[in-house]
């Protein structure tokens, strides 16, 4: 579903240097399933992510999503490219100014659901992450917890085929780390392939799936049923 | 489809309502360039209808000396018929009398000087329109040869205000169109400005859009229809300012110039002039936009 084929990003700093982000990176992750991508911070973890839904595009080398060469896209299939995906982050995203309700309803109109389908779909994925209660509630009236768990009800709601998630539990104490962790396994359950970033060894070990390490930049590691080693 | 361009609008709406300063302030500039298009405009056809109606009666009147006989008038008269190009009307000094008095009825003073004199100081005339401008020089050069019996030819004093007029009207409008084209540079600058500080209040939201995959007309559309009806509302505001201006002043204007009714001309050109600002306005609301969020939209 996801290929990477010598990857290798490079970002320039002010005074001309080059810093490696990625250095010829190369895996393949298959549809359905679940993968951890652990490693200390400025390992490259955001960045492989962000070169998944075309945020950043590699200096060499290719990536595919379902057989489409990625780094080839133009704005209109990047669109549609990430309407496939899913993305949650560590400082959630959230519209500040919009309700739990409001938050996920407006992604679905961006992509252009219709209103019949916002005012079904909404409700349902509320209770899948658990937050039916708090409907109406803005993201400021909400815990981390609560917050990081309606950021993944709204990279849910566009049903995509995979869900990204970037240090999902960077803010949370452990009870709120394992509430989410669970969300995750559930959607996973149900069908959707989940990348996760971390370098929260609990999660790694509690969970014991494919376990992909990076250190500046290289994949070191690559295990099914992995542990946090570093 | 429906759906969608409904959202667009709404979302739209969204922006001016949380960014009114920023809409008004777009509204104001844009209010000034599509006033000074439209008086432009309605100058252009003022100066139009001055012009022909000067034209009109640029007709060479001929006064002849008080002893010239009815008669030998007349013979003139019919010899200058027999060129098609001329209408000939001849003015006697009874009918040129009736004339002023008429004309002068409510100004007691004129008709009081008039019976001071005790007779009648007007002389008989030829009035003469030419099809062609061009023939009065032929004409002016027939009646030469008859100076003796003439006292003067009224062409010459008209020809100069006509080309002042003309002059004056093309002067005015090269400036005019110079001042707008300036005015039309800096509400595109502002407009351009204005959006950018509203995409730079919409940063989130755009985010979150660019994130899950909005098609690049969503992002657009609601910026552009902030720009339309921005658009819209200063072609709305400018079009009422002219409307006052013309139906409140068209009287002093009519006295300035006899014949001139500006309301009129007003109402007469009302539908180029409406489709003139709301083109103007919407193509000034959108343009700068699209440039401004066109630099955001890169992925």
């Amino acid at each position: 579903m996801i290929k990477f084929q010598n990857v290798t990003k490079v970002f320039e700093t002010k005074n001309k240097q080059r810093i490696y982000a990625l250095k010829n990176v190369s895996f393949e992750i298959k549809k359905g399933e679940f993968v951890l991508i652990v490693g200390r911070s400025g390992a490259g973890k955001t960045t492989l992510l962000k070169l998944i839904f075309a945020e950043e595009k590699p200096t060499e080398g290719k990536i595919f999503f379902e057989g489409k060469d990625i780094t080839k896209m133009k704005d209109g299939e990047i669109s549609k490219l990430r309407r496939e995906i899913g993305v949650v982050f560590q400082d959630y995203k959230l519209l500040l100014t919009k309700t739990a309700f409001e938050n996920l309803a407006y992604v679905m109109e961006v992509i252009g659901f219709s209103d019949e389908d916002i005012k079904r779909d909404v409700p349902k994925v509320l209770e899948i992450v658990g937050l039916s209660e708090k409907a109406e509630n803005f993201p400021n009236e909400l815990s981390a917890g609560e917050k990081q768990r309606l950021s993944i009800a709204r990279a849910l709601i566009s049903r995509p085929k995979v869900i990204l998630a970037d240090e999902p539990t960077g803010n949370l104490d452990p009870y709120n780390t394992l509430d989410v962790l669970k969300i995750f396994q559930k959607i996973h359950e149900m069908g959707t392939t989940i990348v996760l970033a971390t370098h929260n060894k609990e999660i790694v070990d509690v969970l014991g799936k494919r376990v992909i390490t990076l250190e500046k930049g290289e994949i070191v590691r690559d295990e099914e049923r992995g542990k946090f080693v570093l | 489809m429906i759906v969608k361009l409904k959202r667009t609008i709404k979302y739209g709406l969204k922006i001016i309502k949380r960014d009114g300063e920023i809409f008004l302030t777009s509204v104001s500039i844009l209010f000034i360039a599509i006033s000074l298009i439209s008086f432009l405009f309605i100058f252009q056809k003022t100066s139009q209808f001055l012009i022909s109606s000067l034209k009109e009666k640029a007709d060479v009147s001929v006064y002849f000396k008080e002893e010239v006989p009815e008669e030998e008038i007349l013979k003139i008269k019919e010899e200058i018929s027999k060129n098609p190009e001329f209408k000939v009307d001849f003015v006697s000094k009874e009918e040129a009398l009736k004339e002023f008095e008429r004309r002068h009825q409510k100004n007691p003073i004129l008709i009081e000087a008039l019976k001071e004199i005790g007779e009648n100081p007007f002389l008989a005339s030829l009035s003469i329109k030419a099809k062609e401008p061009s023939q009065y020089e032929k004409l002016i050069s027939f009646l030469k040869e008859k100076e003796e019996i003439i006292e003067k030819i009224d062409y010459l004093e008209r020809k100069p205000l006509i080309e002042k007029i003309f002059s004056l009207s093309s002067n005015l409008e090269k400036g005019g169109i110079l001042v707008s084209l300036i005015l039309i540079l800096i509400s595109i600058f502002v407009v351009f400005n204005t959006t950018r500080l509203s995409i730079t209040n919409f940063k989130e939201e755009i985010s979150i859009q660019r994130l899950v995959g909005a098609p690049n007309w969503f992002i657009r559309g609601p910026f552009l229809v902030q720009g339309i009806f921005a658009g819209l509302f200063s072609a709305f505001l400018s079009l009422l300012v002219l409307f006052l201006f013309c139906y409140f002043l068209s009287p002093k204007f009519s006295i300035l110039f006899e014949g001139l009714n500006l309301f009129e001309i007003f109402s007469l050109n009302l539908k180029s002039l409406i489709l003139i600002q709301i083109f103007a306005g919407i193509l000034l609301g959108t343009i700068p936009s699209f440039i401004a969020i066109r630099r955001f939209l890169k992925i």
